[in-house]
């Protein structure tokens, strides 16, 4: 994602080679895997929801990066893109989850 | 400003100016509509996180046999179709207009596929009288977080097949360029990506506890 070590390349189409991404699927497929045995394996909710998110955070950085090219983008992309994004959905936790903690805390036991 | 002068300003490779990001109007345009669309599903996902988390009595109806079986065969089917879209691009970048075609084809294939399973998912699921409104393991928001998340998902599956439809006719007639075939695949790829959030979601924390 080097704004340098691309500049050369960023018009550079044919940048993944059939290999590359044959390899970046079979890890997609294999991450799903491990998520349906999770599932089979019947962990607590809590603890299963944290590990299937971040899964499925990997999987999407596999498929951002790799099948949509932002790898091979420039750097100013990613940075005009992804921050962004990712300050939005903070903000979308930071209004649901204190309430729901506090929910959770307030159930009786 | 004529069309080779604006095809030199896309090339650019100096940092700033005219093109910043060297790329497409197109695609700075799509890769926008996805951020967009990214908030719509993260709006909708972490809040079926919430009342999921909320709720003590969620019913979890789905057995590993069939319902998980089958919605990990949709997922192995839409991530299929990713890798196809992709190195469909690759071969527009190359020229080959009836491979690129070919890969198209491929993908809506598969785009269908994934449609037609899950209908007959919903099929079964209203036969046990899950509706969007009521099921009868109590709990109405689970038909209305469950078909809200999938329909809103199967929606955008469905428009992707009509949008790479008219890409590959397009493109295989010589109307369309290889940029129209990557930005088409960066929407199809991001469907791919709201399912791999949904499919664990909504699939994989309701499984059967027995």
């Amino acid at each position: 994602m080097s704004a340098h070590g691309h500049a050369e390349l960023s018009h550079e189409h044919s940048v993944g080679t059939t290999r590359l991404f044959s390899i970046v699927w079979v890890w997609l497929l294999l991450l799903t895997a491990v998520e349906v045995f999770l599932a089979y394996e019947r962990l607590e909710v809590h603890l299963m929801i944290t590990i299937l998110v971040g899964l499925s955070l990997i999987k999407a950085a596999l498929i951002m990066s790799y099948f949509m090219h932002l790898r091979f983008e420039r750097l100013g992309l990613f940075l005009l893109l992804v921050p962004a994004m990712v300050f939005c959905i903070c903000m979308m936790l930071i209004m649901f989850f204190p309430d729901s903690i506090r929910l959770m805390n307030l159930r009786p036991h | 400003m004529s069309e080779a002068e604006f095809e030199g300003i896309v090339e650019s490779r100096w940092s700033g100016g005219a093109s910043p990001f060297a790329i497409n109007s197109k695609k700075l345009g799509m890769w926008l509509f996805i951020v967009s669309d990214s908030l719509t599903f993260s709006a909708l996902l972490i809040s079926y996180a919430y009342v999921r988390l909320e709720t003590p009595n969620w019913p979890r109806p789905f057995e590993i046999w069939p319902a998980i079986a089958k919605s990990s065969f949709m997922t192995f089917v839409l991530l299929s179709s990713s890798l196809t879209m992709v190195l469909g691009v690759n071969a527009a970048f190359k020229g080959d207009r009836k491979k690129t075609v070919r890969y198209l084809i491929a993908t809506i294939i598969c785009g269908i596929a994934f449609v037609l399973i899950h209908a007959t998912e919903w099929v079964t699921l209203f036969g046990e009288g899950v509706t969007p409104w009521g099921n009868p393991w109590g709990t109405p928001l689970f038909g209305g977080t469950f078909f809200g998340l999938t329909g809103l998902h199967m929606l955008h599956v469905t428009i992707g097949v009509a949008y790479l439809a008219i890409i590959a006719w397009g493109f295989g007639k010589g109307k369309y360029t290889a940029e129209h075939v990557e930005v088409s695949g960066l929407y199809w790829h991001f469907v791919d990506l709201v399912w791999m959030f949904i499919f664990p979601m909504v699939y994989l924390l309701s499984v059967n506890p027995k």
